[in-house]
């Protein structure tokens, strides 16, 4: 509605705006935490997407990782809700304007502890809004404590060695029907982006398991939550890129081999260039066989693990106005007196 | 007429003449069994008769095979509270039998199901059989359908003994089945059949009549307090609701949802304006009602004692960051499961001070199936007004039972929306260099103004958040920044109380015995005040309908002597908070609390008072 002239066309948007516009508040995280990184390619991602901040709303839990909300996106409302259970408050305020687009941040503590439940709910739901577990192993809030999804046989300084096998984020979203299951690394900013900008696109629950060290509590060099891990033995499934709607897909920048195109319901489209493996994220069986052989060699695969662009979101299935129901007037909302006088007759 | 009513002062049966609209029936059934309808039959015929009725349902936590009594109350003097014995029982659970002997006055009436062979103790009653099994034999019904249709068979029998109009039971049917010929006549077929088979072969030896009344039903309805409360929150407006089952709230919900499409599809577009989401538990319904209720929506929830414990860190969290939702507590026995299918008020104090930290929450307190209504609508508007959680405090007995009570009034004015700040409103401000900051108290009363998303200025948005937050709701751990917006949160809280319902007085000039009382222990409390000013005991009664209490409640603690403070729960939960907030006259208040899963009786309230009374002079 007011969005700022452009002044220097170079320095901005499609739709006028700067990056600056899409930044938030300075970061107060450790310096090299993952978080930040993630913080960054969701200002890029939305920046290049031409998304007008006032568009978005924010969501998260409590953690070190729920804290980034803050760091992005100043321009845009967001809730900074209770330990795990972000998803609920994402899913009562995004019933209040259906086109704007929520952006969930969570952490592994947050989402595959304590909040398990509301993370298996709002995927079965398929409640549109991106949800990105910013995953480290621990609960860096808390200072270090071993988390659901710390390997088996991992030791830390002061917690001993974990005596448990871990929860699989991606696993967990596709058994809850999950229509948009991602695995990024926070080392790999360019794919990261190319994800955030699908999972902003996707009609539905859009889970990013985002492996995102912390370099204060946990940043060891044989754990997969660790960077260098990462760096060295990350395994992309594909290169992706995420091409808007309306924009031509031009074929000659793949010179090997036919990539797989998703088309989102927006019209956008993922593209997939083959690597090693021939994924197709498409498929369920195949999602559910690659997560497994990943455990079972104890790999870092990334990139698009499932999805599927065509399942009805949570708010298909109400009926509602068109318009958003935040901004009806009270004749829409309070029934008339003919009404009442109907359910007392009924009553009598 | 059981207790002892200012009208009758004895055992009905043992005195001479007929009782006619002034007596209590219990039927003894087993659950599951499908008695509701048929005891709703009763309750509805009665009040179609004009004759002022209560029905209370004492039920088992379980879904078949348990006893369950249903007892209906006649008064033509319009008291709805509960009694304790029963002049009419009938029993129709063989399990139960030898007991509900001892329930019934003397001089009493029993109707038994006449294959039940056992033996009737009771030599100071009268009994009639009534021959359920062949009458249902004769009447054809499917096997899978004999249960259910052998409870119309005691309406047909005690209907005829009672003189409960046909006419009446048929509407009464028609009622119930919403106009399906089909279900209405085969039903009615038994109960025809059952009248005519007591009109030739039982002969009436009880005193007890019914008569068709005028003047105590006027303009009256009959509904439960849940319903009644849905209804009233659809006619408020509401947007949101994230529910999770939970007796005795669950049919509040339920009911949103039956009356979403009559009360909330959009007239042009036939879309909804409304959206009811079954949440996955009360963690989750609390998180969704508060989420919608940020983000601009008229949004509620509905819970009882177990699930209002899980809520208590979201409502911590709203009642900080300032966010409007309601909660309807529909009370039931606790702690723990406690008895989920009876009833209390003991869920008063840890509303009040619910969750860590200092908080104070916003409490309504509804009397009667109307204010259940009216409550329904007005909370959403305090909520809104007032920018917090606003408890609606109903009950078992309130909520699933059917009332007799006035009609719902249309709301006497528009919907209160609150502090709410859209583009153009922001940009009236920046026009007028005036300052907007999330949390600042502007007008001096403690509300802040408000915007929610979607507002497309970018200066409207903002980070809404537990932790500690400064004035445009920038986190901050300034010692000075917290304090300052914690007593400003407190200061808005008992400036709330010009928003909320005031209290209802009752008195015939001025007595030094006060009677303090709120929600449904009402109706056991201005009968018990009628029994006392029998005796020559006057007494003012004061309802309390909300919390932060308004000043009226401490003028009433000064203007007497001794304040009684009648609730159903063990600790006196209402009188703890008047302590507290009114230190000074604590010496006056007295506690006339139990509780034992059952709603309050006029007999006790006023055996307590007047116990109490005896050592004062
Ligand atoms: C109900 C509740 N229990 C415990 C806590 C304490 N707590 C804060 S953050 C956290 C763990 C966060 O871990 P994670 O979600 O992995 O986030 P990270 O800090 O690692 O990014 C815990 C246990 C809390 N805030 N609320
Ligand atoms: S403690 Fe760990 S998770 Fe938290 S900010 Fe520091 S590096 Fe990041
Ligand atoms: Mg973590």
């Amino acid at each position: 509605m007011t969005n700022p002239v452009s002044v220097s066309p170079a320095n901005v948007n499609l739709v006028g705006l700067s990056r600056s516009d899409y930044r938030g508040a300075a970061s107060t995280l450790c310096q090299g935490c993952g978080h930040n990184g993630i913080a960054s390619q969701i200002v890029a991602a939305l920046y290049e997407m031409n998304l007008i901040p006032e568009n978005v709303v924010k969501f998260s839990g409590i953690g070190c990782s729920s804290k980034s909300p803050t760091y992005f996106l100043s321009r845009s409302f967001g809730f900074n809700g209770l330990h795990g259970r972000m998803p609920s408050l994402a899913l009562g305020a995004l019933a209040a304007d259906t086109s704007l687009k929520g952006i969930g941040v969570s952490g592994d503590g947050d989402s595959a502890s304590i909040g398990m439940g509301q993370f298996k709910h709002i995927i079965r739901r398929n409640v549109p809004m991106v949800y990105i577990v910013e995953n480290n192993g621990v609960y860096g809030l808390t200072k270090g404590q071993f988390s659901a999804t710390a390997e088996k046989g991992l030791t830390l300084k002061k917690q001993g060695v974990n005596q448990f096998l871990p929860v699989d984020i991606c696993a967990e979203a596709l058994v809850a029907n999950a229509t948009f299951v991602a695995r990024s690394f926070a080392g790999d900013p360019r794919q990261l982006k190319e994800l955030l900008k699908a999972a902003i696109s996707h009609h539905g629950i859009a889970i990013l398991d985002v492996i995102s060290p912390c370099v204060t509590f946990h940043n060891q060099d044989n754990s997969i939550h660790s960077y260098t891990f990462g760096k060295e033995h990350e395994i992309p499934l594909h290169e992706l890129s995420y091409v808007p709607a309306r924009e031509d897909i031009t074929v000659e920048d793949y010179e090997e081999g036919a990539p797989r195109e998703v088309t989102l319901h927006d019209g956008s489209t993922i593209v997939l260039k083959k690597l090693d493996k021939d994924h197709d994220p498409t498929n369920r069986l195949q999602a559910a066989m690659v997560l497994e052989e990943a455990r079972r060699k104890n790999e870092l695969i990334t990139g698009l693990i499932y999805i599927n662009p065509d399942e009805p979101s949570f708010f298909d299935g109400y009926g509602l106005v068109e318009e958003p129901l935040n901004r009806l007037d009270d004749s829409r909302l309070r029934p008339g007196r003919e009404a009442l006088d109907q359910l007392n007759a009924m009553f009598m | 007429m059981s207790d002892e009513s200012p009208s009758h002062a004895i055992g009905a049966g043992v005195q001479a003449g007929p009782v006619v609209n002034d007596f209590c029936i219990t039927i003894s059934t087993v659950n599951g069994s499908g008695s509701a309808t048929a005891n709703n039959l009763l309750l509805r015929a009665l009040f179609r008769m004009g004759i002022p009725v209560s029905g209370k349902n004492i039920f088992p936590s379980n879904i078949q095979g348990l006893p369950t009594w249903y007892t209906i109350r006649l008064s033509k003097d319009g008291y709805l509270a509960r009694l304790e014995k029963d002049d009419i029982v009938v029993a129709m659970n063989p399990a139960s039998f030898s007991r509900e002997m001892d329930f019934i006055l003397p001089g009493g009436v029993l109707f038994y199901a006449d294959d039940i062979k056992q033996e009737i103790t009771r030599t100071d009653i009268i009994a009639y059989p009534m021959p359920v099994k062949k009458l249902i034999k004769d009447a054809d019904v499917a096997p899978n359908m004999r249960d259910y249709i052998a409870n119309m068979v005691y309406v047909g029998v005690v209907g005829q003994m009672l003189g409960i109009s046909l006419d009446e039971l048929y509407a009464a049917l028609d009622f119930h089945f919403k106009g399906k010929k089909k279900a209405i006549d085969s039903n009615f077929n038994v109960i025809k059949a059952a009248a005519d088979w007591a009109a030739a072969n039982l002969e009436k030896k009880d005193p007890y009549r019914v008569e068709r009344m005028t003047g105590m039903t006027d303009d009256c309805i009959m509904a439960d307090g849940n319903t009644s409360a849905a209804l009233g929150a659809l006619f408020g407006g509401l947007q949101f609701s994230g529910w999770y089952p939970i007796t005795p709230a669950t049919s509040l919900a339920e009911s949103l949802n039956e009356y979403l499409p009559m009360l909330r599809k959009d007239p042009q577009t036939g879309k909804y304006t409304c959206i009811v989401v079954q949440s996955e538990d009360e963690l989750a319904a609390i998180g969704m009602t508060i989420g919608a209720g940020w983000a601009g929506l008229r949004s509620m929830t509905s819970t009882s004692g177990p699930g209002l414990s899980l809520m208590s860190e979201y409502l911590g969290l709203a009642y900080y960051a300032e966010v409007p939702c309601v909660v309807w507590d529909v009370q039931r026995v606790g702690p723990s499961t406690g008895l989920p299918t009876r009833t209390q008020q003991g869920d008063l104090t840890q509303v009040y001070f619910n969750g860590h930290g200092d908080t104070q929450f916003v409490m309504l307190i509804p009397g009667s199936v109307n204010e259940c209504f009216e409550f329904g609508w007005r909370a959403l508007d305090v909520a809104e007004r007032v920018q917090t959680p606003v408890i609606v405090m109903s009950d078992l007995d309130l909520g699933m039972n059917q009332w007799m009570t006035k009609k719902f009034d249309y709301p006497d004015r528009p919907l209160d929306r609150g502090k709410i700040l859209w583009e153009e409103d922001i940009d009236a401000l920046v026009k007028e260099n005036k300052d907007w900051g999330r949390y600042l108290d502007v007008d001096g009363d403690g509300i802040p103004y408000r915007t929610v998303a979607g507002n497309k200025h970018p200066r409207s948005a903002y980070f809404a958040r537990g932790t500690g937050h400064d004035e445009y709701g920038k986190y901050s751990e300034e010692p000075e920044v917290w304090e300052r917006v914690l007593d400003r949160i407190a200061r808005k809280i008992q400036n709330s109380t010009a928003y909320l319902p005031a209290p209802v007085l009752t008195s015939d000039g001025k007595s030094e015995i006060g009677i303090i009382v709120s929600g449904s222990a009402e109706p056991a409390v201005m009968e018990a005040r009628d029994q006392l000013k029998h005796k020559g005991v006057a007494t003012d009664v004061l309802r309390i309908r909300s919390i932060p209490f308004h000043d009226e409640v401490k003028d009433f603690l000064r203007d007497h002597q001794r304040v009684y403070v009648v609730e159903l729960n063990r600790d006196g939960q209402m009188g703890q908070l008047l302590t507290i907030n009114y230190p000074e006259y604590a010496t006056r208040l007295f506690k006339v609390a139990h509780t034992d899963g059952l709603a309050l009786t006029a007999k006790w309230v006023r055996e307590t008072i007047e116990a109490r009374e005896e050592k004062v002079s």
